[in-house]
């Protein structure tokens, strides 16, 4: 991506005073997402070019491939990761801007059916007996290698001693978009989504569900890092500030994220 | 270069898969094409069009409808549980279903061009000499056209190995069942373990490029010595 170099100022003071001026100094952001974040980021998007007359260019993809594309040399100036490591490790390793690291959603897991019937409010139903009538035959996780929802659906399982009984019946999406796809197309009774997945405004939106409480497993944070390339960018930097005000972190909120 | 034990079952599953997929193919595709290349039908072209249609869609899409079709309210769903098979989707029979579909293009295309080579000229001698067709057909028409099985195996097998799109839709990465070495590879890239992909990577690539090799000089060599 060229950035668009600053436009002369001097026609914006004949033309007007303050709105131009403003405008001159409009620049666009190249933000690479965590395809989880996918909704509430349009959204803000849209605030964040209205309040700051920025650009945001907006990428949706794994974290683990926006790794790879960042190291070798992507357009991106900012990047919403998935989860905490992989921002740190970019930081390490000299790929991204150090200091700029902070946490700006953290997600929640829910336990999820189109059934409207099959999910109880304290997840009893993963640990059923197959006899049982209200069982499952397949469980959607995320890939625990893959993705930060994974690995938190498994710790789940564990802690409820549920693992050894579940293990069978469990089929692995490459992301948490594959997991809720399973369910969505009932290939799956049952799965571990994320619960802005299947939450609007507080409410689930169909079947049933359970969010699984906070203590069951390690906290789903997801990180912003500044990259280089953003470093002298102002929309980037705007950017990094906007998702931090009360009016981001309400959208975050709205889509079942907590902060 | 180290395989893990989780690499090599990957691998065996996809030769079982690609193999599979290479004998249902051909047998499925045979009368296909030899429909395509001798019908007048007026339903010849929408066929022809129809059996090419996988290539249009990138195949994580055509996985996408697939696992549509396979869940309990899809139409493939519904039939397999009448049926009594239960779901085909996270089966190995599920993924040769998807391959059959995905593959089904490069199986049908070089045996419709090999039937059309051959003309009618060689079965009409055959009924001259009062073979009846199927018999004709079996000692007549299939030898004629070996370069295109041939062909059309060589196609249909390095295809499903290099599927990945519709494995990785309808599969849900169980070991043993449906983790074949395309979405290892991709896994072990996503887990930033590039080492791992590398070495899986290269295997695949030599393993499939010496296959091939083999298989083209044999077809070369039968063509040679063919009558």
């Amino acid at each position: 991506m060229r950035l668009r170099p600053p436009r002369p100022c001097w026609l914006a003071v004949i033309l007007s005073t303050a709105f131009v001026c403003a405008n001159a100094k409009a620049e666009e952001v190249t933000v690479a997402v965590a395809a989880n974040f996918t909704a509430p980021m349009q959204k803000i998007a849209q605030a964040f070019e209205q309040d700051t007359e920025h650009k945001a260019k907006l990428v949706f993809g794994s974290t683990g491939k926006f790794y790879a594309q960042i190291k070798n040399g992507a357009p991106f100036a900012v990047l919403l990761s998935a989860d905490v490591e992989t921002p740190a490790r970019l930081e390490q390793e000299g790929a991204a801007v150090a200091g700029t690291r902070f946490t700006y959603a953290v997600g929640r897991l829910a336990l999820w059916s189109k059934n409207p019937a099959l999910v109880d409010n304290k997840g009893q139903v993963l640990l059923s007996n197959t006899t049982d009538k209200n069982s499952f035959k397949k469980l959607a996780i995320a890939d625990p290698k893959l993705a930060p929802y994974g690995t938190a659906a498994m710790e789940v399982l564990d802690r409820m001693g549920a693992l050894a009984k579940v293990r069978p019946k469990l089929v692995q999406g490459d992301s948490i978009g594959q997991a809720f796809q399973f369910v969505m197309t009932e290939n799956a009774e049952l799965g571990f989504v994320a619960l802005s997945q299947i939450s609007m405004d507080g409410r689930i939106t169909q079947g049933s569900a359970w969010t699984v409480p906070q203590n069951l497993y390690t906290s789903l944070r997801q990180d912003a890092v500044l990259l280089p390339l953003g470093k002298d960018n102002a929309a980037a930097l705007a950017l990094m500030k906007y998702m931090r005000t009360d009016r981001a972190q309400t959208i975050i909120r709205t889509y079942g994220y907590t902060l | 270069m180290h395989l893990t034990s989780e690499d090599l079952s990957a691998i065996l599953l996809t030769l079982q898969l690609a193999s599979v997929t290479t004998v249902l193919l051909l047998v499925l595709a045979t009368p296909i094409a030899w429909w395509l290349a001798h019908t007048q039908s007026r339903w010849r072209a929408p066929i022809a069009a129809l059996v090419a249609l996988p290539l249009v869609l990138p195949p994580t899409v055509l996985g996408f409808y697939l696992l549509i079709a396979l869940g309990p309210v899809g139409p493939v769903g519904q039939f397999t549980q009448w049926a009594g098979w239960g779901s085909l989707a996270f089966s190995f029979s599920g993924l040769v279903l998807g391959s059959m579909i995905y593959s089904l293009p490069f199986a049908v295309q070089p045996l419709v061009n090999a039937f059309e080579a051959m003309g009618s000229r060689p079965m009409e001698v055959a009924a001259t000499l009062r073979a009846n067709k199927l018999d004709a057909f079996f000692t007549v028409a299939i030898p004629l056209a070996k370069p295109g099985f041939v062909m059309a195996a060589m196609l249909s097998f390095a295809h499903t190995v290099g599927e990945f799109g519709v494995v990785l839709m309808i599969g849900g990465n169980i070991p043993d069942k449906t983790r074949v070495v395309s979405t290892q590879i991709y896994g072990h890239v996503e887990a930033m373990e590039y080492a791992q992909a590398h070495g899986l990577a290269a295997a695949m690539l030599v393993f499939s490029f010496l296959m091939l090799l083999a298989l083209s000089w044999a077809n070369r060599r039968r063509a040679q010595t063919a009558p």
